[in-house]
């Protein structure tokens, strides 16, 4: 299959869902409660810390080593398990969270290390790979939703992208997660907006004289309706968390980046795929452990009650969460106080989807100088997360245009965690 | 309001009065010609040449089995061109200067005007920067993108010599603030090894310049390729001795020493041409030798590379793909080496070999059937009978969205599209609406988000509504008849002019009505024009 075909197989899976519409509310509960139940984890919720976060300070503390600085532990609900100080909401999660402390990469520039965490390749002149999110939504079926597959919240420089799969594959990027979506209401009352879509048909009859095929697989039009459909969707709610108890809101924390988890909760309920939320500000080249302090205060609660939500509705079997950054900080700390990019040691936090929960594979040099003995490479991160979704990261796709066949992930899957 | 409001409204009114009465009435006004005429780049040969082309193409379509489709409309040629050299769609005010000319001239005297345009000059340099460093961030303070696009567009404002401006970029020394050129080089610098990188540097002299992706033997041969590793670092060889610091980019002492494959040990690598080892020059430091050897005339791939990026610039999709990659086996389209070898021949002169292909058959070709004859079957994707449909690129979708709703030409001569950051995606409608990075000729489907935001985005909202300036309220107030109100909505987004059925449901609807409710059904009528599929895909 070449992929510049795929407009014609969205075209058809889309006629497809919207056959499968007349389902009766209770036959989607039954399906619902049917997929809770069993199978490998069908969505992503990705923890985006944009900057790079320092492992020493987050996942993989060296406490009353020289590289330190000063920064403490705490112990967790996983036995043997430690946390940076500051983590102390999610350390009472970590039986169902596992650490891997021990990536490796070569990429140590915010742009092609964010690239390569996204996609599992190294940046590549000759091809766009697509981004996890991305694999995940072309690979797994649709699914009943109105509204994207792949989202975005609090978008940070560089947008997860659908690659060599296509546009209509990367992810779709809103802002804080309260009150209304952006774009998706007409400027113009009801009525208004109304006739000035169906005068489209009036121009697209003119422009389609003797090029009525060519119009067709531009798909212009199906988009358009697509996008309406969106736009008058009951699920554009999940998109806003106003309406959620004032207690969970204050779970999460009353920061753009909580109320993104709570809504990345509510768009997998919805049956989204894939939700990536940004938390920034992680690049400490100056005064690293004052930023990770404050960066930690929106981390901590936010990522504990979406471990914690999501347990209580029966959904972290069936979703995979991610929490880390581009690359790790330097064990030397400079003059400046800060840590510089590291990607010779650093950390990333998994957790459901059938993963094994509560261990901590690989492990740093407490004096900051060697490699990691047992070095992870960051596409086995990929591999893993495939696996859980019950893909096979072996599986080739065809590159458009060059015909170049190319693996779902060149890594292999952690056998702590999957085997 | 105060009286002071009052009379600036007045003066302000009044002058947009004066100006879109004067651009709505059609009269001929007198063409301004400016001193730096572009000489013009025919003569009996380029003559010969588009001829030669034709035949070959008309050839290659009866191959395909593809009927030539009737030729384009003028208009619908001047928007092409508009698109691909200045990533807008002409004004109002320009289609009134085109049409006072005489027909069979008017494509050649807006070429003329499009070079003379410091639009074009910027937005060519985008297109051809995205090319040669890529649309990463790069590393910073060392890598100066703006400088590199600006010394990009003047060179091409003065029409230098295209070998010329690429010697510069694989050669040049100096700091990338006033040697831009260096730029090429440093955005590659890699902060661990505190040098710029061979590998990268030597893989995009191979696809930007030679049309040729050797990167894909960096790490190890492929069986069906015909190149080989040592290819490869052959030629990234060429930048082993390349140094930046504090005085820029320079040539110094330094070895080329990439692991071996077997051993993982770094091995000393000499530097190699991958083919044509003959025309190596063997004066200068590596990086001249390198330069001269990828712009000698004899080395076919430079011409045949940048035919087929001019090409793909001009139609939104390369004779061969992908762009820089070219068929090693002689499967090369006929039209390249034609062009090619005129490029090489006439001083690498990118306006002639622009002017070459506008006005081919195929560039002059529309994209459907005679009516009357039937539809253009999508077999017509695969040649040249019929002008391709690709996707407009987001900066040009943004050009067109601003300038749609200006009766008067958006910034001509200045770097309007530099200012408002269209073409580097600091443009929020351009951040929003997608860029497609450095994979440029994607002509896949259009995006919910695409459409989402043209129908209901800040942008379009701002340029439709009942405003002093948008060409809807000027409509409104200033047409003489409805027809004339729809005919010009026409002009000024699609660049045509409506047909009977068109003209006459938009002017029964706009018929009787005065004041807001006229201005609404103009905001409304170029609400449905920037939303219909013409729009959005070149044509």
């Amino acid at each position: 299959m070449r992929f510049d075909q795929t407009p014609l197989l969205d075209r058809r899976s889309f006629l497809a869902t919207a056959a499968l519409s007349w389902l009766t509310p209770l036959g989607h509960l039954l399906a619902d409660d049917a997929e809770r139940t069993k199978g490998p984890a069908r969505s992503i919720i990705h923890l985006w810390l944009e900057g790079g976060p320092s492992q020493l300070e987050t996942f993989d503390p060296h406490p009353n080593e020289k590289i330190a600085g000063g920064t403490k532990a705490i112990d967790t609900a996983a036995r043997g398990v430690n946390l940076g100080e500051g983590f102390e909401a999610l350390a009472q999660q970590m039986g169902s969270i596992s650490l891997v402390r021990s990536l490796v990469s070569k990429e140590g520039d915010h742009e092609r290390g964010t690239y390569l965490m996204r996609t599992g390749y190294r940046p590549d002149p000759t091809v766009e790979h697509p981004s996890i999110g991305a694999i995940c939504c072309h690979e797994l079926p649709m699914g009943g939703t109105d509204i994207p597959r792949h989202i975005s919240i609090l978008t940070g420089r560089w947008p997860a992208r659908g690659g060599y799969l296509g546009g209509e594959f990367d992810a779709f990027q809103v802002g804080d997660a309260r009150g209304k979506l952006a774009d998706v209401t007409a400027a113009v009352p009801p009525p208004r907006d109304l006739a000035r879509v169906n005068d489209l048909d009036v121009v697209e009859n003119a422009f389609g004289r003797g090029r009525r095929e060519r119009v067709e697989m531009t798909l212009h039009r199906q988009t358009i309706n697509r996008a309406r459909v969106m736009m008058s969707s009951a699920q554009l709610k999940a998109f806003d968390v106003s309406s959620e108890p004032a207690s969970v809101l204050a779970a999460y924390g009353h920061t753009p980046f909580g109320r993104g988890c709570l809504a990345a909760r509510r768009l997998i309920e919805v049956g989204v795929r894939c939700v990536e939320v940004t938390l920034s500000g992680w690049d400490s080249h100056v005064n690293n452990h004052q930023i990770h302090k404050e960066r930690i205060k929106e981390l901590d609660p936010a990522f504990a009650a979406l471990i914690h939500d999501l347990k209580q509705r029966k959904l972290l079997d069936h979703t995979i969460v991610l929490c880390g950054g581009e690359f790790g900080r330097t064990p030397k700390i400079n003059l400046t106080g800060g840590r510089d990019h590291w990607p010779n040691g650093f950390s990333m936090a998994l957790a459901g989807g059938g993963l094994r929960p509560g261990i901590a594979i690989g492990e740093t040099d407490p004096k900051g100088i060697a490699g990691p003995p047992k070095p992870i490479p960051v596409e086995n991160i990929h591999a893993t997360v495939l696996t859980a979704l019950g893909l096979n990261p072996a599986k080739e796709n065809i590159a458009p245009v060059t015909g170049r066949p190319l693996k779902l992930s060149a890594g292999k899957p952690i056998r702590e965690l999957v085997g | 309001m105060g009286i002071r409001d009052l009379l600036f409204l007045g003066v302000v009114l009044g002058g947009a009065g004066v100006l879109g009465a004067g651009l709505l009435r059609s009269t001929k006004t007198p063409v301004n010609m400016s001193s730096s005429k572009v000489t013009p780049a025919r003569d009996a040969e380029f003559d010969t040449l588009v001829n030669q082309i034709n035949t070959a193409m008309r050839r290659k379509n009866a191959e395909l089995d593809l009927k030539p489709a009737p030729v384009a409309d003028e208009l619908t040629v001047m928007r092409r061109l508009a698109l691909a050299l200045m990533g807008s769609i002409p004004s109002l005010e320009e289609i009134r200067r085109f049409e006072s000319r005489p027909t069979g001239q008017r494509v050649e005297a807006w070429l003329d005007d499009l070079f003379r345009d410091r639009r074009t000059a910027d937005y060519l340099a985008e297109r051809f920067a995205r090319a040669c460093v890529g649309t990463e961030d790069g590393p910073f303070l060392l890598f100066r993108r703006r400088r590199f696009t600006t010394w990009l567009s003047d060179a091409f404002m003065e029409n230098r010599r295209y070998d010329a401006i690429v010697r510069d970029m694989i050669a040049d020394e100096g700091l990338w603030t006033d040697h831009p050129a260096t730029n090429f080089v440093s955005v590659t610098f890699d902060n661990d090894r505190g040098l710029p990188d061979p590998d990268r540097l030597g893989a995009r002299v191979a696809r930007a310049f030679l049309g040729v992706r050797l990167d894909c033997a960096q790490c190890h041969d492929h069986p069906f390729q015909p190149w080989k590793q040592e290819d490869f670092r052959g030629l990234a060889a060429f930048f082993g001795g390349v140094h930046a610091n504090l005085r820029g980019i320079h040539d110094g002492a330094g070895d080329y020493a990439p692991p071996d494959r077997k051993t993982n040990e770094p091995v000393k690598v000499r530097q190699r041409a991958p083919f044509l080892p003959e025309l190596l020059p063997n004066v200068g430091t590596p990086r001249q030798q390198l330069a001269a050897w990828v712009v000698d005339p004899r080395n076919a791939n430079f011409s045949l590379a940048t035919a087929n990026r001019v090409w793909a610039l001009m139609f939104g999709k390369p004779l061969s793909e992908p762009v820089d990659d070219l068929p090693v086996n002689g499967d090369l389209h006929p039209v390249l080496p034609l062009l090619a070898s005129d490029f090489a021949t006439h001083g690498y002169n990118l306006r002639r070999l622009i002017r070459a292909i506008a006005a081919t058959d195929a560039f002059r070709s529309d994209s459907a059937a005679d009516p009357a004859i039937g539809d253009l079957a999508a077999k017509y994707d695969d040649g040249w009978a019929a002008f391709p449909m690709t996707r407009l690129r987001p900066e040009q979708v943004a050009g067109a969205v601003y300038q749609s709703a200006s009766l008067t030409t958006l910034g001509a001569q200045s770097s309007w599209i530099v200012r408002l950051g269209v073409s580097t995606g600091r443009n929020e409608f351009v951040r929003r609406y997608g860029d497609t990075g450095e994979d440029e000729f994607n002509t896949r489907g259009g995006t919910i988000p695409q459409r989402l935001l043209l129908m209901n985005g800040d942008l379009v909202g701002s340029k439709t509504k009942n405003e002093l300036f948008n060409t809807s309220s000027l409509l409104a107030q200033l047409s003489s008849s409805d027809a004339k109100a729809v005919e010009v909505a026409y002009l000024t987004v699609l660049t045509r002019r409506p047909t009977p059925v068109e003209a006459e449901h938009f002017a029964k609807k706009l018929a009787g009505k005065v004041g807001d409710a006229r201005k609404e059904q103009m905001s409304d009528l170029h609400w449905t024009l920037l939303n219909a599929t013409e729009f959005s895909w070149n044509h």
